[in-house]
């Protein structure tokens, strides 16, 4: 401890920048504590108002955001929002990032972002059911890149499919924006008796804190500050700050804090993720109004000689916090015991507000809680309208020359498919167990995926939505679009729409076009939140994605959770009986900026995308629900990236059946197979449905058109009568399903 | 029927198999954990998939030190029978209980998919519900599900009628496309794929609950076929 420096050095030598903290938070602190800081109280304080901790620069914009619901029964600001979904049970879920780790360390950085959120979710009480991912990278065509998804998907699986949650859906995409800053967003999803829900509340004074799970090590030692700093050459040393994961430990820890809430002794409990003990123990405190002491000497460490410091700091993975009244602590111990989980009392809920820990007997920190928790700094950043906005906008996506003829057009829509943003990702969720637990009944693949809830009738929808491109070009058009087809892809299956998780994945908030961004896509959000019924019940916020002084595409990443109440109305993506008939819900517009087609055939990402009508959207899923409901319908699925042909395309390949489909209007041929205009679903339904459709989207006001009918094992698009697309389904399939694989392995 | 599931630290479908086992009627099942020593009264022990002590090592190499192991041999010896699936074929590999090892996946990837196998022997007491030959739906999920014995051990097998199930379309890389195997007796089977994941219609097969129906119905018929 000796080498550690003296409160005069960190004021002197300003060792608290390199803990990302700045001149002024560095004043502020020495306000509260009434004198300066010493080396473990700084480094405290500074994960605590890290961004990743502290929400410094997202909270004003992340007020924009609606949280409140009937059936919301707990909102932002503890480990998971959690849902009412009837009869007594509820839903939590959760989505957090770990882009940074990842990009340093893909295997152990995508692990342990699983890890972290799962602890999220049991800490509340809930089961964890389902987990989901959401995946971006530099193009595959990059070594570099391949490796890092590579070696992700691993992480993913090597955890989840060890601790038995099923990994069942998440979205991948694939752009130069995320080449050196890739993101990897990880949602978990739980469920959970109303009568069982957890709060971390360090409630009781004098009552015992007990610390659970493995030793703490010099592991994640300022992983939130990492977290909060741009990426560049030098990111690489940041190595030590990436943790390691022990998911076979996460599956004790899990089990055991189950069974001890199930017990219902817990009086307050809460994971050690970001910034481990440190935020742990503040937030608890803070949250019930008290202090807490530690005693430090009794926390249990992988390496001798560790200080004060270290262990606050250390993001050793797979620990917990709790604390029960002294009556039930043998009650406890006993449970820990069974499961073979190490559990220590260190320390005890106090009443003066604030945070002190003694090591070797001396108080070696004292700390106010609510200043830790509360009073960081709040940035309202500078706001400009970034310059390119004008330039990609008015960039002309309507001139390029036709792409027309049966075999120029067929192979466009092999280009699509193919695109690794569009194609199959069965290359990754086929090295993530999506069955475990049983209750999968909608696998990786389709709009969303379905998990049922045992022992009912229903079934919990899930999706993860994210479009940087459109939010790109732009941001409140994109944020809301990013909101709308999150739910779209949830009524696809036949679910209603409950609440969002959210993570917002930007670079420097510092920059004022980049807070425009924020800004802009997070009240476009909020409005199709509003519009849409679907409050924010809690997220995730990833600044500072930036390598070598360029930002990634802002990218608000939805995920979002619905409700089937009869599981056997459940439907699927693909055709499924030959003689049905094809239908489009919604009207297609001439939106080509930022589609798949013209990055893929025009290699541009330029224009407007397309805006949103939230209102047509809101009626497109009313109708899209009352269809399923009376069951009238054999397939639906979302039409978004490459348009009605890749769509269509895609329905066809999932169900194994061709179609004959037929499209009218006055767009260019190639404009109308891959426009991406918003609120469309391209449904299928047998032939004695048709008026009982017909007569619900005309009561709503919805566009449909007839546009053809399933059968034999051909694909044929005309347009005005002109044959577009005509292909075996076989080869559609084989553009799609083989383009991931082919270009993994031929490294 | 009274069934047993094992419960390692860190196996992941012993709640699955428990469940699988409870829809059948007539079946009661327990959950035994692996510190447990008696074994006794069952007519069935289930030891279920999952990363048991995370795997680190070699996939089941240590959860054949644990405890209720030595149970379980001695119930193996008077011909209870033992449904060893995914990580339980595994830890019954490792404590010599069924010929051979297990390799890494020949992708080097975990694999988790529908998978369709081959019933080799419907005269077992885990395939009487299938005819010889018939295919089957029944997912797998393993990181190292490549089966591997000598050409000696392989001869056997196939000579003692020990190769029950057989992937039509290989996964992982397995000797002789080898999905699931019994000891000389008959009364152990390990396996890769996973039946309590195909029991019922949603799952996208019901053909897993056959085999348990199976085990069902040589149990009911007092056990000796």
């Amino acid at each position: 401890m000796s080498m550690e420096p003296t409160p005069e050095e960190i004021r002197d030598h300003r060792v608290y920048a390199d803990f990302g903290l700045t001149d002024a938070e560095y004043e502020l602190i020495c306000e509260k504590l009434g004198r300066a800081p010493n080396y473990v109280e700084v480094g405290i304080f500074s994960v605590m108002w890290s961004e990743h901790c502290s929400y410094k620069n997202s909270r004003p914009v992340l007020s924009l955001l609606p949280t409140k619901g009937p059936h919301v029964l707990v909102g932002p600001g503890e480990g998971a929002g959690i849902v009412d979904i009837g009869d007594g049970q509820a839903v939590a879920f959760k989505i957090e990032s770990h882009n940074h780790p990842s990009a340093v360390e893909p295997y152990q950085g995508a692990a342990t972002g699983v890890g972290g959120i799962l602890r999220d979710i049991f800490s509340m009480g809930a089961r964890p059911v389902a987990l989901l991912n959401s995946l971006r990278f530099g193009p595959l065509s990059d070594g570099r890149n391949r490796y890092l998804f590579e070696r992700v998907v691993e992480g993913i699986g090597g955890y989840g499919n060890c601790v038995g949650v099923p990994t069942v859906g998440g979205e991948a995409v694939f752009d130069d924006a995320y080449s050196g800053n890739p993101l990897v967003n990880v949602m978990c999803v739980g469920l959970i008796d109303h009568d069982q829900i957890q709060k971390g509340v360090a409630g009781g004074v004098g009552n015992p804190v007990f610390y659970v799970g493995p030793a703490t090590g010099r592991d994640g030692i300022h992983g939130a500050t990492f977290a909060s700093e741009e990426l560049n050459e030098e990111s690489e040393e940041r190595r030590p700050a990436v943790q390691v994961g022990d998911p076979f430990m996460k599956k004790l820890v899990m089990e055991s804090c189950l069974e001890l809430i199930d017990s219902g002794i817990v009086v307050g409990i809460q994971d050690m993720g970001a910034a481990g003990l440190t935020c742990s123990s503040a937030e608890m405190a803070s949250k019930a109004g008290n202090g807490m002491e530690l005693y430090l000497d009794r926390v249990p460490c992988r390496a001798e000689g560790m200080t004060p410091y270290e262990m606050m700091l250390s993001e050793s993975q797979e620990r917990m916090l709790f604390v029960v009244r002294p009556e039930h602590v043998d009650r406890a111990r006993e449970i820990f015991e069974r499961w073979e989980v190490p559990c220590v009392e260190v320390g005890k809920v106090t009443d003066d507000g604030r945070l002190r820990l003694i090591f070797h007997g001396e108080e070696v920190g004292d700390l106010p809680v609510r200043g830790l928790v509360d009073d960081c700094p709040v940035y309202e950043r500078a706001v400009e309208r970034p310059g390119y906005l004008d330039m990609v906008q008015s960039a002309e996506t309507l001139n390029d020359p036709e792409i027309a003829g049966v075999q120029e057009l067929t192979a466009a829509l092999k280009a699509v498919l193919a695109d690794h943003t569009v194609a199959s990702k069965r290359w990754i969720y086929e090295q993530f167990d999506h069955m475990v637990q049983g209750n999968t009944v909608q696998a990786p693949g389709g709009d969303a995926a379905v998990v049922e809830v045992q022992g009912t009738r229903k079934a919990l929808a899930m999706a993860l939505d994210g479009d940087g491109r459109h939010v790109f070009l732009d941001p409140y058009e994109g944020g809301k679009a990013t909101v709308a087809e999150a739910a779209r892809n949830l009524v696809c299956v036949g679910a209603r729409p409950l609440a969002v998780t959210d993570n917002l994945n930007f670079g420097s908030p510092e920059r004022p076009e980049i807070y425009f961004q924020l800004h802009q896509s997070v009240a476009g959000m909020a409005e199709a939140c509003e519009v849409l019924k679907t409050p924010v019940i809690g997220g995730n916020v990833s600044l500072y994605n930036e390598h070598a002084g360029q930002a990634i595409y802002p990218t608000p990443v939805v995920g979002m959770v619905g409700l089937i109440e009869d599981r056997d109305r459940m439907i699927g993506a693909g055709f499924r009986g030959d003689g049905d008939l094809v239908a489009v819900l919604g009207a297609t517009g001439a939106d080509l900026g930022g589609s798949a087609f013209r990055a893929v055939l025009h290699g541009a990402v330029d224009g407007a995308p397309p805006s949103v009508d939230l209102q047509a959207e809101a009626r497109l899923q009313d109708t899209m629900l009352r269809a399923v409901e009376a069951g009238l319908l054999s397939s639906a699925h979302d039409c978004s990236h490459g348009g009605l042909a890749t769509t269509i395309a895609e329905k066809a390949i999932a169900g194994g059946r061709g179609a004959n489909v037929r499209l009218k209007g006055d767009l260019r041929g190639d404009h109308h197979l891959f426009s991406e205009t918003t609120g469309r679903i391209v449904v299928s339904a047998p032939p004695e449905a048709k008026e009982a459709l017909e007569a619900i989207a005309a009561d709503a006001g919805v566009p449909l058109s007839w546009v053809g009918e399933v059968g034999g094992e051909e694909l044929t698009i005309t347009v005005n009568d002109e044959l577009g697309i005509e292909s075996a389904v076989a080869d559609l399939r084989d553009a799609y399903e083989g383009a991931i694989p082919r270009r993994m392995e031929k490294a | 029927m009274k069934a047993a599931v094992i419960t390692f630290p860190g196996s992941n479908c012993d709640r699955d198999c428990l469940r699988a086992l409870e829809e059948i009627p007539g079946c009661e099942a327990d959950s035994v954990w692996h510190a447990d020593q008696d074994l006794a009264g069952y007519d069935l022990i289930v030891l279920p998939g999952g990363f048991s002590y995370g795997d680190y090592l070699r996939s089941g190499a240590i959860a054949r030190f644990s405890p209720v192991m030595a149970a379980l041999k001695r119930e193996a010896d008077r011909g209870v029978t033992i449904l060893g699936i995914c990580n339980g074929f595994q830890v019954l590999l490792e404590a010599g209980l069924l010929p051979g090892a297990m390799r890494r996946n020949q992708s080097l990837k975990f694999v988790c998919k529908p998978c369709e196998l081959v019933v080799d022997r419907a005269d077992s007491r885990f395939s009487s519900r299938f005819q010889e030959g018939q295919t089957l739906q029944v997912p797998v999920a393993h990181g190292e599900g490549n089966y591997y014995c000598d050409d000696e051990t392989l001869k056997r097998l196939h000579g003692e009628g020990q190769v029950v199930f057989r992937y039509a379309d290989n996964p992982n890389g397995s000797v002789a496309d080898i999905a699931g195997i019994t000891n000389e007796t008959g009364n152990v089977l390990g396996m890769m794929p996973h039946p309590e994941r195909a029991t019922r219609a949603r799952l996208g097969s019901v053909d897993g609950a056959e085999i348990f129906g199976a085990i069902f119905d040589f149990v009911s018929a007092g056990g000796k076929s």
